[in-house]
């Protein structure tokens, strides 16, 4: 292996020895100061992702999401000097976290978290005025062949908790003890000019969200909404999508090619 | 992306920074900096903190660029790392300085890649014939691509290698020399190298080009011992300026005169107007020495 191969493998595994080669000018054990590199890594790595994954650390303290973000940083270091974006498999390594099994909602939550993230540094677009999508919208006869796109920022998540109310629960102090998570929840995420927001949603707002961002019709989008959720309400769905400036364009000729 | 034109005449237009002190840009003064207008020399921002694709933190920058002179560090290129240079990473610095037209880009004298693992840390080098042919070839690649000289910052280290066959300030006077690359010299890595490595830092500052100086860094340091309980620094930019750092920069700026001088703080980040303290401080050192 080459030297930097041997450093890089025991910069990662914290039990494996110092490297060879390597020397203090004071005779001090250089195991002692290779310490200093390897915490360097770690603690880099692990603040990135606590500073990341906010609430994901709050449900189980620093000490637990520290070892627990140790272990992926181990398993899982960076493959790019992107660093903010760094922890992007940490939900999946979450879900399969076996001491973190008492907290179901985690990865979900940690999901929502990356959501946030990503919609934050998302591409910029300009947003269609919600009037405008209103005034091309009414009274259109072939208004199920109409296909909306939506800011790059836009993302959905579905959860079998109430992962929006719990995040919301730690945006603020205290009101957590009646909080009861044990319900299936969606989650609308959008960066709206500035600012990061975060909606709860039904499941089948998910589903219609996710296929307009995939190039389908509001009519075969409204279909699969309906399949997903008996519930779904396309009028306060639509208007919580041009309200908040997730539109960017319409395609209103039926005819063009995807 | 589209490239920013500051109005005519304006400092931020000036095609080199300016010999005053600059701070370290960070996301949490973004909004008090465009609301203060403090008065400064220039902003210092990491490259890879900027290379998404869009949101907040190209929106703040945009507007701050278009009042400040701006130098883009790097942090990510590995410029001494065993393998080759990454070409999409290259390509992205590329981009950015497009974008954003700095007036200097600077890089370290590390490794932080191997293989397909990028471990974040800034990683001590040998400074042997193989690893000299490597960073020239790695800096005249930086170089051609961006057109443009570049700043290779001295490391903060605390190992030595066996296989090191040149001292580190013959190491980087060599680089410079065959690449025309210049110096980012920072004071508080030449005390942190040197307390670690038992050197006296006005020799160690003897040996290295300082007619190349483009730029100073000045930051804090962070305190441990080794096994032997001797002090071993850490360039942690977590810390106000320790005053040693401060007196080793005011004979710098004895010998080479008035230089870009940039007062770093990445960890602990405290409120800006501490900051600014420090950057007046060192814009009171740098009227001492200007003609």
């Amino acid at each position: 292996m080459t030297t930097h191969g041997t450093f890089a493998r025991a910069l990662l595994e914290p039990d494996r020895a110092c490297p060879a080669g390597l020397f203090s000018r004071n005779g001090a054990d250089p195991a002692s100061r290779f310490a200093v590199y390897r915490n360097n890594v770690h603690n880099g790595l692990i603040n990135a992702l606590a500073s990341a994954y906010p609430v994901t650390l709050q449900l189980v303290g620093d000490a637990f999401f520290r070892a627990m973000a140790g272990l992926y940083v181990q398993a899982h270091p960076p493959t790019s000097p992107l660093i903010g974006e760094y922890g992007s498999t940490f939900a999946g390594f979450i879900q399969d976290f076996e001491p973190a099994a008492g907290v179901p909602y985690l990865a979900d939550i940690a999901r929502l978290e990356r959501l946030r993230v990503r919609a934050y540094h998302a591409a910029d677009d300009q947003p269609l005025a919600p009037q405008a999508v209103l005034d091309a919208l009414q009274g259109r006869a072939d208004l199920g062949a109409v296909r909306l796109q939506l800011h790059p920022s836009v993302a959905t998540l579905m959860s079998p908790y109430a992962v929006v109310t719990v995040w919301a629960a730690h945006q603020t102090e205290g009101g957590l003890a009646t909080l009861d998570p044990g319900y299936a929840q969606g989650a609308l995420v959008l960066r709206q000019g500035l600012e990061v927001k975060v909606f709860a949603i039904d499941a089948g707002s998910v589903t219609f969200i996710q296929r307009l961002a995939w190039g389908e019709t509001l009519q075969t989008a409204v279909e699969r909404a309906l399949d997903a959720s008996n519930d779904f309400d396309l009028h306060q769905c639509l208007t919580l999508l041009i309200s908040h400036h997730a539109v960017t364009y319409l395609h209103l000729d039926s005819k063009v090619s995807p | 992306m589209t490239p920013i034109f500051p109005p005519t005449c304006s400092p931020a237009q000036a095609p080199g920074l300016p010999d005053r002190a600059g701070l370290g840009l960070k996301h949490e003064h973004f909004v008090e900096v465009l609301e203060t207008s403090p008065d400064l020399g220039f902003f210092e921002v990491h490259a890879e903190n900027y290379m998404m694709a869009g949101g907040p933190f190209h929106h703040y920058l945009g507007l701050i660029r278009e009042r400040y002179p701006l130098s883009l560090h790097g942090v990510g290129l590995s410029i001494g790392g065993e393998g080759p240079l990454d070409r999409d990473h290259l390509a992205r610095l590329a981009a950015l300085l497009e974008r954003y037209q700095p007036q200097a880009f600077s890089e370290h004298l590390a490794w932080s890649s191997h293989g397909p693992v990028f471990l974040n840390d800034l990683l001590p080098l040998a400074y042997d014939s193989a690893t000299l042919h490597r960073v020239c070839d790695h800096i005249d690649q930086v170089q051609s691509t961006l057109k443009r000289p570049m700043l290779l910052e001295n490391p903060s280290t605390y190992l030595l290698l066996e296989r090191s066959t040149l001292d580190e300030t013959d190491f980087i006077s060599e680089v410079i020399r065959r690449t025309g690359c210049g110096l980012l010299l920072d004071v508080n890595n030449v005390y942190v190298t040197c307390t670690n490595h038992q050197r006296d830092p006005d020799a160690y500052l003897n040996a290295l080009p300082l007619h190349a100086v483009g730029e100073i860094h000045l930051a804090g340091f962070a305190e441990d011992t080794d096994s032997l309980g001797d002090r071993l620094l850490i360039d942690d930019h977590g810390a106000p300026i320790d005053n040693a750092v401060w007196q080793l920069y005011q004979r710098v700026l004895g010998r080479i005169g008035a230089v870009p001088t940039l007062i770093e703080r990445d960890n602990q980040v405290p409120a800006l107007s501490v900051l600014l303290a420090q950057a007046w401080q060192a814009e009171w050192q740098l009227s001492q020495v200007r003609p």
